[in-house]
């Protein structure tokens, strides 16, 4: 059997594969924070939580309203994108004329009071959530058994992603919010209306996470703290990416993934360490991180 | 004559006793966490069991009042300690007890030691709380690694399962459970073909399970507790581990967890626990009392925490007063004679020692009741349960 520093090709692939996979999950939760931040300024720290509120979204709509996964995954994202969008509207948006730590502070304690509510709720262990019976099973590529599933949460992340970056990059609407980013009141004087944009963006990003909530489901326990657990790491993702660089969020999502399940094979003790490691390496190198435009 | 005798006598006890309760109340401290992965296995529900005992005792002790307080030591020993030493130094806490996770219980026991207070640990596992860092006023109640390990390793070793891989929370509890049950079954005949360590709260542990999957090892042991042996098993089954014919053995996983995971996923699991509430009609009634207090079933945290506030309590009065060299002997004298343990009894290290009970979880068609999730498959005599104390290499134990 060939060998890699002393482990089988084989099991270095399954590991590489599952990198990738944890990598979509990594890459979608950035790929929002990376949209709210570039174009609002904000730190969301509430996004760990709109990605929990996604996933019990979906448990809930399945045990009290009988609706499966898949109108669950249309619709969790909606519910979570137009709750973010109401406390955008409500509360957040009062924030931007201050220094933005206070956005951060706002979500940060917005994430604690909904986690907390959850768990006084539901209980830390949680609940389980069960993956479509068209998607259960799984497929032995030989180096490894793959559930189907997991091979799904790639591909959903892979299309979701490019879709939000030609939503930005390459549409008018994403030129509009681009813009307003650059320059509000200019934009704001050929008519266009920045607040709602702002609005709409940020229910874009808490939609991305609460969408990446329902892929969780099925693969972790629903709980309360499962988007605390994830937010610090997807938060180094971002800074690695380059703040605001919507590419290098989605780059590095995946990479670090990959840089993450190596990990596990070589040093497995370290493995909740290497992505911020890489973190420190790659402020020491390029500030602005991987992606992201020198200041 | 002989009536006024008595009364002198009554008075004579009733008044110097009466004095020894220090502050004029009995504080207990529960402290365990409550926010993390450990809060359904002991968390808030301790603190409830805790407050129960107390009113079953009756609510006063020695006609002085009990109070129960309560904190969230977030699985962190220095946290745990700041607490330990503002409830002792400035809060007149008599005692402290559950101190869920090993580390912190190591921690809280030493520094409580020092203090010269009582704990009693019912939420953690290690054996080193009655090992080489025992305590002449430190006691575990309810389970260690050690019965863990005889429970459901010697278990699955005589079911044919006779070589292992171990997947360990990377901390104290983990080791300590792996090398117990590495000990444990290979003196039984079996191999332990390999381990990895993960940090605790992992959320992925698919990397880990192909790496258990390759070894080819007929049981993976899975060394941790709470949310990561929920996410490890239900991801096994979702990488088909369990269908293709290794089996899982949670070493740590109690009521509260099957509860959370589900009987689908955690159907036909084996497992260790010294307390099940459907076990008998007098345990039943205690749980659905307790259910009707707290909206779930107790594990063995919970009933444990019952029982240790009990003894403690009664070793007040037995002692007649909250004095601690007084009040630690007779809770190592007095047998636990509760809901908990029918004939328990607590060694000269420390451990109390009682039957624990090999489970195995149910298929959701045989689950009658709600939280009706096991079979009983065997009583464990506490004495093989736990090591024999003149080989827990307790300095205190004297042969």
């Amino acid at each position: 059997m060939t060998m890699i520093f002393g482990i089988p090709v084989q099991a270095l692939m399954g590991q590489l594969l599952v990198g990738l996979i944890n990598g979509s999950f990594y890459a979608l939760l950035s790929l929002g924070l990376a949209v709210i931040f570039g174009l609002l300024r904000v730190i969301n720290f509430a996004h760990g939580a709109q990605y929990m509120l996604g996933a019990f979204v979906a448990l809930l709509l399945a045990t009290h309203g009988g609706i499966g996964y898949w109108p669950a995954l249309i619709l969790a994202p909606l519910i979570v994108g137009l709750f973010g969008a109401v406390i955008e509207r409500t509360m957040l948006s009062r924030l931007y004329s201050l220094d933005p730590l206070y956005g951060l502070l706002f979500t940060f304690g917005l994430a604690l009071t909904i986690e907390g509510t959850f768990r006084y709720f539901f209980g830390a262990s949680g609940s389980p959530y069960a993956a479509p019976p068209s998607l259960g099973g799984g497929v032995n590529l030989g180096f490894m058994f793959l559930p189907v599933y997991r091979g799904w949460v790639v591909v959903a992340s892979l299309v979701v992603c490019l879709g939000i970056w030609l939503l930005i990059e390459k549409t008018k609407l994403g030129a509009y919010l681009r813009a307003a980013t650059e320059n509000p009141t200019l934009v704001q004087s050929f008519g266009v209306n920045v607040p709602l944009l702002l609005t709409l963006t940020y229910g874009l990003g808490a939609g991305l996470a609460g969408f990446a909530g329902v892929l969780a489901a099925p693969v972790y326990q629903v709980s309360p703290l499962m988007g605390s657990n994830l937010i610090i790491i997807v938060f180094a993702v971002v800074v690695i990416g380059g703040m605001g660089s919507i590419l290098g969020a989605i780059v590095t999502g995946y990479l670090l993934g990959i840089a993450e399940g190596l990990t596990k094979v070589f040093y497995p003790e370290a493995s909740n360490i290497v992505v911020f490691v890489i973190m420190a390496i790659v402020l020491i190198l390029r500030p602005a991180g991987l992606f992201g435009k020198d200041v | 004559m002989r009536k006024l005798l008595l009364s002198a006598a009554v008075i004579a006890t009733a008044g110097p006793a009466l004095a020894e309760i220090s502050d004029g109340k009995v504080k207990i401290g529960i402290l365990n966490d409550q926010s993390g992965v450990y809060a359904d296995f002991g968390g808030k529900y301790s603190f409830e069991a805790a407050q129960m005992a107390v009113e079953d005792f009756g609510g006063t002790v020695m006609d002085m009042p009990i109070e129960v307080v309560t904190a969230d030591h977030q699985n962190k020993a220095d946290i745990a300690s700041n607490i330990a030493r503002q409830w002792y130094d400035t809060e007149q806490v008599d005692a402290i007890m559950e101190l869920t996770t090993s580390s912190v219980a190591l921690a809280v026991q030493a520094l409580s030691k020092e203090a010269n207070k009582i704990t009693i640990t019912t939420g953690a596992a290690t054996t080193e709380l009655t090992g080489a860092q025992c305590s002449p006023i430190g006691f575990h109640w309810a389970y260690d690694t050690h019965a863990l390990a005889v429970g459901t390793g010697g278990a699955l070793v005589e079911q044919g399962g006779d070589s292992w891989f171990f997947l360990t929370a990377d901390y104290a509890f983990g080791y300590s459970l792996e090398e117990q049950t590495s000990a444990y079954a290979t003196e039984k005949g079996g191999t332990v073909l390999g381990a990895v360590r993960h940090p605790l709260s992992t959320t992925d542990f698919s990397s880990f399970l192909l790496q258990a999957q390759a070894s080819g090892a007929k049981v993976i042991g899975l060394a941790n507790a709470g949310m990561d042996t929920q996410n490890a098993i239900k991801q096994a089954s979702e990488f088909g581990i369990v269908q293709s014919g290794q089996r899982l053995a949670a070493l740590l996983f109690t009521l509260a967890e099957v509860h959370g995971l589900g009987l689908e996923a955690a159907q036909g699991l084996t497992l260790t626990e010294s307390f099940y509430w459907n076990r008998t009609p007098e345990t039943a009634e205690f749980g659905n009392r307790f259910m009707e207090k707290t909206g779930v079933m107790p594990n063995m945290v919970h009933t444990g925490t019952y029982s240790a506030v009990m003894s403690y309590l009664k070793a007040i009065e037995a002692a007649g007063g909250d004095e601690t060299e007084a009040v630690a002997a007779k809770l190592h004298e007095l047998p636990v004679e509760d809901i908990f343990a029918g004939n328990g009894k607590v060694a000269a290290n420390g451990r109390m020692i009682s039957d624990v009970y090999l489970l195995e979880v149910k298929k959701p068609g045989e689950s009658e009741t709600p939280w009706d999730y096991f079979n009983v498959k065997a009583t464990i005599p506490g004495d093989q349960a736990y090591l024999d104390p003149a080989q827990s290499g307790c300095p205190l134990v004297t042969n």
